[in-house]
């Protein structure tokens, strides 16, 4: 006969394999003094027109490079291989979001030298990488003016994930009579105090604010590094 | 959807768990925030999936799910939040995105019998 049930207490982070080697990557990117942004979006919202004009515009100045996460194309890592930046797929085959043991393994044999910024595009999708820390020091959240303003009140786990929100095509707010005031208190319900940046990777609007942003957080990383080091 | 892989996890830990004590297993008890990004139903769903052909097949998966607590920084305290879209505090209203609870997905506990000496509990 089988023996009476007990309750056995345990207490066990599901996503700690996940989690470490996030953790494991994090440390590697301080030592290594590389800033590392990931991007997070629904599909077609522009992380890769976005981060191509990232990539040609901080290239001039700084070490960059791409790991661009998609289901079964290698075609945006074709489009950003155009800014002349390193660029490396991870095809996720069905998997719909990116986790960390899957940029540990794209940087195993990627021989790109020591970075100023790595930037990771994950899968297009507003839901499931929200669970995933890659190690990264921003996530950005985008989100297009064609998406409608609601957009972070559907999806208020992804961009309560996200440390910036960034609103995409804004060429277009007027055409699709975006109310970019109200797109931008939604952000703010879901997650106040977030940062929030408005850009066009077209015509360049508001590039200059966004890149002199991520400079000025690479400069304070580096800052924070010399400090712990004393 | 991402919860399958999730609930592959679980069952993982779960045999690791029976492996390591020479249970079996009955059910799983876990801990579930809103702001995991997992949804119960999908994962309860999942699971039984992930579970077939295992030592925790039949098994239950229990979830609590945890609401969202927040720290409010005008009345200084611990809230719990009424709405998703709206993380501010349910007395004062001011707004915070000080998150104390609500990002759970743990296992915290599992009904297990002892099994008899002989018995051996795979952990594949």
């Amino acid at each position: 006969m089988s023996a009476q049930p007990r309750l056995l207490e345990v207490r066990k982070n599901v996503l700690k394999q996940n989690d470490l080697i996030a953790r494991a990557l994090r440390e590697r990117f301080r030592a290594e003094g590389t800033f590392v942004v990931s991007l997070v979006s629904s599909p077609g919202a522009g992380k890769t027109a976005f981060l191509e004009k990232t990539l040609s515009l901080l290239r001039q100045n700084y070490r960059v490079a791409a790991l661009v996460g998609d289901l079964a194309t290698e075609n945006d890592a074709i489009r950003l291989a155009r800014s002349q930046a390193p660029v490396k797929q991870i095809t996720t085959g069905t998997l719909c979001h990116l986790e960390a043991a899957m940029v540990e393994r794209a940087l195993e044999d990627w021989e790109v030298g020591s970075l100023d910024f790595l930037f990771i595009e994950n899968v297009g999708n507003l839901v499931c990488p929200a669970s995933y820390d890659l190690g990264e020091n921003l996530r950005f959240v985008l989100l297009s003016v064609t998406e409608g303003e609601d957009k972070p009140l559907k999806y208020p786990t992804i961009f309560n994930s996200a440390d910036v929100a960034v609103i995409t095509k804004m060429d277009l707010c007027e055409a699709v009579e975006c109310d970019e005031a109200v797109m931008r208190a939604n952000i703010q319900g879901v997650r106040p105090g977030m940062r929030c940046l408005a850009v066009s990777a077209k015509t360049g609007t508001g590039v200059e604010e966004y890149l002199e942003f991520l400079i000025e957080r690479l400069a304070e990383s580096a800052r924070q590094h010399a400090a712990l080091k004393e | 959807m991402h919860e399958l892989s999730i609930a592959m996890s679980i069952v993982d830990m779960a045999l690791e768990e029976a492996g390591r004590r020479d249970v079996t297993i009955d059910a799983v008890h876990l801990e579930l925030g809103p702001l995991s990004g997992v949804v119960a139903d999908a994962l309860l769903f999942s699971y039984e999936m992930a579970c077939a052909g295992t030592p925790l097949e039949g098994s239950r998966l229990v979830i609590r799910e945890v609401p969202i607590e927040v720290y409010c920084p005008a009345c200084k305290a611990q809230k719990i939040l009424n709405s998703m879209q709206w993380f501010c505090c349910p007395e004062c209203g001011a707004p915070t995105s000080d998150v104390i609870h609500g990002r759970e997905l743990a296992i915290t506990a599992l009904e297990v019998r002892d099994e008899r000496p002989t018995a051996t509990v795979g952990s594949s």
